[in-house]
C-alpha cells in the first residue's frame, strides 16, 4: 500500500484522459458548437456512455465476482422507468395545468390529479393514478428510488439466491428468469406503468420548454461521461483493495474463500446490489435520451446482449467493458441503421440490416472460442505482456474462473 | 277396364273423407270468415283452435300457408284458396291441394295476418310439428322450442310424446316438457317439482332455464315497510352494496335528491360567476374544495341553486332505508327449488371444471416434458447448457413446414416430417458439439454465452429465409376436433396426441439409458468420463452422440409444437426458459424428476390461470416467482440426485 492509487491502476488515469478528451471533442463539436455532429447522433454518444456504464456493472459481477447475471439490463430498465414516471408526471402535470388554467375556476389539487391521471393511463383505458405513482410528482423521491428498489430488488433477489448456494449456470438461469417475470409483469396493462406503451416523451424534461434539444442532449451527455468517469474510478479502487482480492478469490475458488473464514454470500450480495444500482442510475440516464421506455426493453435478450458486450470487450479489467460496449452498441446501431453498406457477392446480396446478427453471434462464438480476452487482448499484445503458461488451465476449479489468458490485469 | 275401373273406386274410397274432411276447414274458415279476415290477436284463437282440432289433414298445410300470407279469399264467392303470386296475378290452389288454375290479382283478398296473430297461427302448428311422419321435421320443431320456448308450446308437446316411435326424439321430447314445465306451468308446486326432477343434471339448456328464474333486482325502501314481492337477501350498505350504490338506488326510487358530484359543483359555480366571485368567495380562493362548498352553500341559501345532498345526508339517508333484493318471479316455492338446483349444478360443474383443469394441465405438462427432454439430456445428463435448445425446436417445425410443402397429404408430411426433423437436428446438433461445445467441456458460463451467440445467428438466419409471418404446419384432418365428454371436460386430439408422444419419449428415453450398451456408455461417461476411456469407451464419441440425441428429441419436439402452435422463428425462445426451469426445478440428471417438473409447471400455470382467467402474462409472472422461491427450499429440484451421481 506505499504505492498511490493512481500509480498502481495506471489505466484509471488514462481512461479519464480518453474521456475527457472525448467529452470535450463531442461539445465543441456538436450543433451547440460547430455543428458537425447532429443533435440526434450526440444522443446516440450518450446513451452509448450509459451502456460502457451498465457494462461496467457487468464486468464487476461477471469478470471480478464470476456471477454471470442475466438480469442486470431489468435493474437498467427500471432504472428508466423510475426516472421516467417523474418525466412524465410532471410534463403532463405542466400540459394539464396549462389546460385547467382556461376553464371559468381556478382547478382544485385533486381535478389536476385527475386530470394526469387520465392524461398518463386512457391509453390502457383506467383514470386512476397507480399507488406505485405515489411519489412521482417529487424529483428527489423518484431519484432515490432509482436506487432504492433495483437496490431492494436485487437485495432480496440475491439474498434468497445466495444464501441457497445457488451458483453458476443456475443463477445465470434463475436471473434470467426474474428479468422474464418483471417484463412479463410489465407488459400487463393493470401493472401501472401503462403495460407494452411504456412511457413515452422522457426527453421533453419539464420546466426546460426554453432550453432547445441540442443543449439539453449535451447536457445529458455530460452527466453520463461524468458519471462513467466517476464510476470507473471508484470501481476501479474498489477492485484494486482487498475487497477485490477477496471477489476475484470468490470467483476463482468458493470454497477455499469461503473456508478461509470470509461471508462469501455477504460479498457477493454487495456486489450484486451494488452493481444492480449503477445499473439504474445508467438506465435513469439513458432513457431521458432515448425518449422511449416499454417492457420490450426488459426481455431477457438485453441482459444477454450486455453480457456479449462484456465478453467481447475482455471481461475481468474495467476499461474492456467500457471498450467492448462502446464498441458492439455503435457497430450494431451502424449496421441495424440501414447505414452499412449491403455486399453484393453476384448470387446474394447481403444486407447487413438482416445478417449483422448473424455475424454478431458467431463473432461470439469466435471471441469465445479463441480469443477469451476479447479486444483488450489488443492492448495487452500493444503492451507487449505475455502471460505464464499454465497449460491451458484456469485460475480456480470454479465455473466463474477465469481462463490463463484472461488472468492478466 | 275392370282393373281400371277397380283403381278408380279405390280411389275414391280413399278420397271421399280426405274431401269430406277438407270441407271441416274450408267450413271453419268460411263460418268466420269475417274474424279471419280481420285477424287479430285476442279474437281468433278461438278459429285457429276449431282448425287444429278439427282434424283435417290438411291444417297443418292451411295454417303454414296463412302465416306465410298464402292464404286468400275469392272475393266473387268467399271461398278460400291457397295461393302463390304470378306475374299476371295468383295461381289458386283449392285447400284440399287441387289446383285451380290462375286469376287475376284483383279477384282476390291475400290475408295478411299480423305478428300476434302469426305467432298464434305458429304455436298452433307446433302440434303439427311434433308429430308430422317426418322424424327430421319434428327434430327442427324441437330446436325451434328449445331455442325459443313459449307457454303455449307446452300444452302440444304433452300431446306428442305419448305417440312418439323415435325413442330418442321421444327422451327429447320428455326433457323439453320438463324444461317448459318448470318455466311455464301455471301450478308452482309442478314446477317446483319438475325442478327437483332434474337432480344433478347439469345441462347447458337446464341452467339457461333456470337462471332466469332467479334473476333478482334491487329495491329501496323505507325501513319498517313491508317487502313486496319475493325476497332474495337483504343486502347491507357497505358491505353487500357500496354506500354510493345505495344512494343511487334511492336517487332512481326518487327517495332522496340527487348528490352533487364535482364536476356538477363546479358547472354550478361557474354558472353564478358575479364580479369575479361565486356566492362572496372569491375566484382565486376556488382551487380549495373546502371554499368550494362554502359558495356552493351560499348560492343555496341564497336559491339560486337546487339543494343537494350533503356527505353527512347521504349518510343518513342511506341508513334510513333498507335494501333488499327481490326475485322477478313471485313464487318462493319456485325460486328455492331453482336456487337449490343451481347449487348442485355449480358443484357439479365445479367438479367438472377441475377435470378440465386437471386434462389440460396434463396437456401443458406433456408439451414443457416434450420440449425439455431434449434438455434434460444434453444439459441434465451431460451437464451442457444449450441456450440454443429452443432454436433447435423452431428448426424441427421449420423443417415440418418445409415437408409440407413438397408433400400435399398431411398425414405422410407428418410421419416423413418426424424422422427428417431428428435427422436435421441431429446433425446441427452434432456439428455444434465438434464445433463449439467440445472446447467448451468444464466452462458452463462460457457454454452459455458460445450457444447463445449461436441462439441469435440461428433466429436470424430462420427470420431471413423463411420471414417473420407465421408458417402454417397444419395437422392431419384426423387430429382436428376434441374429444368431447360433456358440455366442460373437452380435450382436442392434437393434445392427446401430444401427450402419447411424450409417453412414447419417456419410455424411449428410460429404454436408451437404462437398457442399451450406448445408454450405459452414455451414464459412464457422465459420471467418469477418465475411467470411463480406461475401459475402452471413447468418450467424444459418446459426448458427440448424446448431444446430438437431444438435439434430435427437440427437433421432433418442434414438429410437435409446431402442429398447435405458430411456427415463427421465436418459437423457441417461447419455451426456452420453461424447459430450463422444467429440468431444473424437477432435478437436473434425472428423467422422472424432469417428468415432475414438466407435471409441476404445467399444472401450476394452469391452476394460476384459473384463479385469474383474464391474464395468462400474470401467471407466467407468478409462476417465475413461485419457481424462484420453490428453488430455495428445494435448491436441487423435486427429485436430486445422492452421492456421487451428483458429481459433487
Amino acid at each position: 500500500m506505499t504505492r498511490a492509487f493512481l500509480m498502481r491502476n495506471p489505466s484509471v488515469l488514462w481512461f479519464l484522459l480518453a474521456l475527457s478528451l472525448f467529452t470535450l471533442a463531442v461539445t465543441l463539436l456538436s450543433e451547440a458548437g460547430m455543428g458537425v455532429l447532429s443533435t440526434s447522433f450526440v444522443k446516440t454518444l450518450g446513451k452509448t456512455l450509459c451502456l460502457c456504464l451498465v457494462a461496467l456493472a457487468m464486468d464487476l459481477i461477471w469478470g471480478y465476482a464470476g456471477i454471470l447475471s442475466l438480469g442486470h439490463m431489468a435493474f437498467f430498465a427500471l432504472g428508466g422507468y423510475l426516472i421516467g414516471m417523474w418525466l412524465m408526471y410532471a410534463r403532463t402535470e405542466e400540459i394539464v395545468v396549462a389546460a385547467l388554467s382556461s376553464g371559468p375556476l381556478p382547478a382544485t389539487p385533486d381535478e389536476i390529479r385527475q386530470g394526469i391521471a387520465t392524461q398518463i393511463f386512457g391509453v390502457v383505458g383506467a383514470s386512476d393514478m397507480p399507488a406505485i405513482w405515489a411519489q412521482a410528482h417529487s424529483l428527489p423521491a423518484q431519484l432515490a428510488l432509482v436506487l432504492i428498489v433495483p437496490g431492494a430488488l436485487a437485495g432480496i433477489f440475491g439474498w434468497l439466491a445466495f444464501r441457497s448456494r445457488v451458483t453458476g449456470v443456475y443463477l445465470s438461469i434463475l436471473t434470467q428468469a426474474m428479468t422474464l417475470a418483471l417484463a412479463l409483469y410489465l407488459f400487463q396493462n393493470d401493472s401501472g406503468l401503462r403495460g407494452n406503451n411504456g412511457l413515452s416523451g422522457l426527453q421533453n424534461i419539464p420546466g426546460l420548454d426554453g432550453v432547445p434539444q441540442e443543449t439539453v442532449s449535451l447536457w445529458f451527455f455530460w452527466a453520463s461521461a461524468l458519471a462513467l468517469g466517476l464510476a470507473y474510478v471508484v470501481l476501479s479502487h474498489v477492485v484494486s483493495g482487498k475487497f477485490g482480492s477477496v471477489i476475484r478469490a470468490i470467483r476463482d475458488d468458493e470454497a477455499r474463500v469461503r473456508f478461509l473464514g470470509y461471508s462469501v454470500e455477504g460479498y457477493k450480495l454487495f456486489v450484486f446490489t451494488l452493481t444492480a444500482m449503477i445499473a439504474a442510475v445508467a438506465g435513469a440516464l439513458y432513457y431521458p435520451q432515448a425518449g422511449i421506455i416499454n417492457p420490450a426493453e426488459l426481455a431477457p435478450i438485453a441482459s444477454i446482449y450486455l453480457a456479449v458486450w462484456v465478453a467481447i470487450g475482455g471481461r475481468g479489467r474495467l476499461y474492456g467493458a467500457v471498450i467492448g460496449a462502446a464498441f458492439v452498441s455503435l457497430l450494431s446501431s451502424w449496421f441495424t441503421g440501414g447505414r452499412a453498406p449491403s455486399v453484393n457477392l453476384g448470387f446474394y446480396t447481403v444486407n447487413w440490416v438482416d445478417w449483422w446478427l448473424v455475424l454478431l453471434g458467431l463473432s461470439f462464438v469466435l471471441v469465445t472460442l479463441y480469443a477469451p480476452k476479447g479486444l483488450s487482448g489488443l492492448i495487452d499484445a500493444a503492451q507487449g505482456l505475455r502471460v505464464p503458461d499454465r497449460k491451458g488451465a484456469a485460475l480456480g476449479p470454479d465455473d466463474g474462473a477465469l481462463m490463463e489468458q484472461e488472468g492478466r490485469e | 277396364m275392370p282393373r281400371v275401373f277397380a283403381a278408380l273406386v279405390a280411389a275414391l274410397i280413399l278420397l271421399t273423407p280426405l274431401a269430406a274432411l277438407a270441407q271441416d276447414a274450408a267450413r271453419i274458415l268460411g263460418d268466420n270468415r269475417a274474424l279471419v279476415e280481420r285477424a287479430s290477436r285476442t279474437t281468433i284463437g278461438p278459429v285457429i283452435d276449431a282448425l287444429a282440432a278439427s282434424g283435417d289433414p290438411v291444417v297443418a298445410e292451411v295454417l303454414a300457408a296463412w302465416a306465410d300470407k298464402g292464404l286468400g279469399v275469392r272475393k266473387a264467392d268467399g271461398a278460400f284458396f291457397l295461393i302463390a303470386p304470378t306475374a299476371a296475378g295468383w295461381d289458386l290452389r283449392g285447400l284440399d291441394g287441387r289446383a285451380a288454375g290462375p286469376t287475376a290479382k284483383a279477384d282476390i283478398t291475400d290475408l295478411k295476418p299480423n305478428a300476434g296473430v302469426r305467432a298464434l297461427i305458429q304455436s298452433a302448428l307446433v302440434r303439427f310439428q311434433l308429430t308430422d311422419p317426418d322424424s327430421a321435421r319434428r327434430i327442427a320443431a324441437l330446436d325451434a322450442i328449445a331455442r325459443d320456448g313459449a307457454p303455449e308450446h307446452l300444452a302440444p308437446l304433452r300431446g306428442a310424446i305419448a305417440d312418439e316411435p323415435d325413442p330418442v326424439i321421444a327422451a327429447r321430447k320428455a326433457r323439453l316438457e320438463r324444461l317448459l314445465t318448470l318455466r311455464f306451468d301455471p301450478d308452482t308446486a309442478t314446477r317446483a317439482a319438475a325442478i327437483a326432477a332434474f337432480g344433478g343434471d347439469t345441462g347447458l339448456d337446464l341452467r339457461a332455464a333456470l337462471n332466469p328464474l332467479v334473476a333478482t333486482r334491487r329495491v329501496a325502501l323505507p325501513k319498517g315497510a313491508d317487502v313486496a314481492g319475493n325476497l332474495a337477501r337483504d343486502l347491507r350498505p357497505g358491505r353487500d352494496l357500496t354506500e354510493v350504490e345505495a344512494y343511487d338506488l334511492l336517487v332512481s326510487a326518487g327517495l332522496a335528491p340527487a348528490r352533487l358530484d364535482a364536476a356538477g359543483l363546479k358547472a354550478a359555480l361557474a354558472a353564478h360567476i358575479v364580479d369575479g366571485a361565486v356566492g362572496g368567495v372569491p375566484l382565486a380562493a376556488l382551487s380549495d374544495p373546502r371554499e368550494r362548498e362554502r359558495a356552493y352553500t351560499a348560492l343555496e341559501t341564497a336559491g339560486t341553486v337546487p339543494t343537494a345532498a350533503t356527505d353527512a345526508e347521504v349518510t343518513a339517508a342511506v341508513a334510513a332505508h333498507r335494501f333488499v333484493e327481490l326475485y322477478a318471479e313471485p313464487d318462493p316455492a319456485v325460486t328455492s327449488a331453482a336456487a337449490a338446483a343451481l347449487d348442485r349444478i355449480a358443484l357439479t360443474v365445479g367438479a367438472m371444471q377441475a377435470a378440465d383443469l386437471a386434462l389440460d394441465a396434463l396437456s401443458l405438462a406433456s408439451i414443457y416434458f416434450l420440449a425439455a427432454i431434449g434438455l434434460a439430456i444434453t444439459f441434465g445428463v451431460m451437464g451442457v447448457i444449450n441456450m440454443a435448445h429452443g432454436e433447435f425446436i423452431m428448426m424441427g417445425a421449420y423443417t415440418g413446414y418445409v415437408v409440407q410443402l413438397f408433400v400435399p397429404d398431411y398425414t405422410l408430411s407428418i410421419l416423413i416430417a418426424l424422422p427428417l426433423a431428428f435427422a436435421v437436428t441431429f446433425g446441427a446438433g452434432v456439428a455444434m458439439e465438434r464445433l463449439v461445445i467440445r472446447h467448451l467441456y468444464k466452462r458452463p458460463l462460457e457454454t452459455l454465452l458460445a450457444t447463445f451467440g449461436i441462439s441469435i445467428a440461428l433466429q436470424q438466419l430462420a427470420k431471413t429465409i423463411f420471414g417473420t409471418q407465421a408458417r402454417p404446419l397444419t395437422a392431419p384432418a384426423w387430429l382436428d376436433g376434441a374429444w368431447v365428454l360433456n358440455d366442460v371436460v373437452s380435450i382436442s386430439y392434437i393434445r392427446i396426441a401430444i401427450f402419447v408422444l411424450a409417453l412414447i419419449f419417456l419410455a424411449f428415453f428410460l429404454w436408451l439409458m437404462n437398457r442399451t450398451k450406448l445408454g450405459l456408455q452414455v451414464r459412464a461417461v457422465t459420471q467418469n468420463p477418465a475411467m470411463a476411456g480406461s475401459m475402452g469407451i471413447n468418450p467424444d464419441r459418446i459426448n458427440m452422440l448424446t448431444f446430438g440425441l437431444g438435439s434430435g428429441i427437440a427437433g421432433i419436439a418442434g414438429v410437435a409444437i409446431g402442429l398447435f402452435a405458430q411456427v415463427t422463428s421465436e418459437i423457441g425462445q417461447a419455451y426456452i426458459v420453461q424447459s430450463f426451469m422444467t429440468v431444473v426445478v424437477g432435478g437436473v440428471g434425472n428423467i422422472w424428476g424432469t417428468l415432475a417438473g414438466a407435471v409441476m409447471i404445467g399444472g401450476l400455470q394452469k391452476g394460476i390461470e384459473f384463479l385469474n382467467p383474464s391474464n395468462t402474462l400474470a401467471a407466467q409472472t407468478y409462476m417465475i416467482l413461485f419457481i424462484i422461491l420453490f428453488i430455495q427450499f428445494r435448491p436441487r429440484g423435486i427429485i436430486a440426485l445422492r452421492g456421487r451421481a451428483a458429481g459433487d
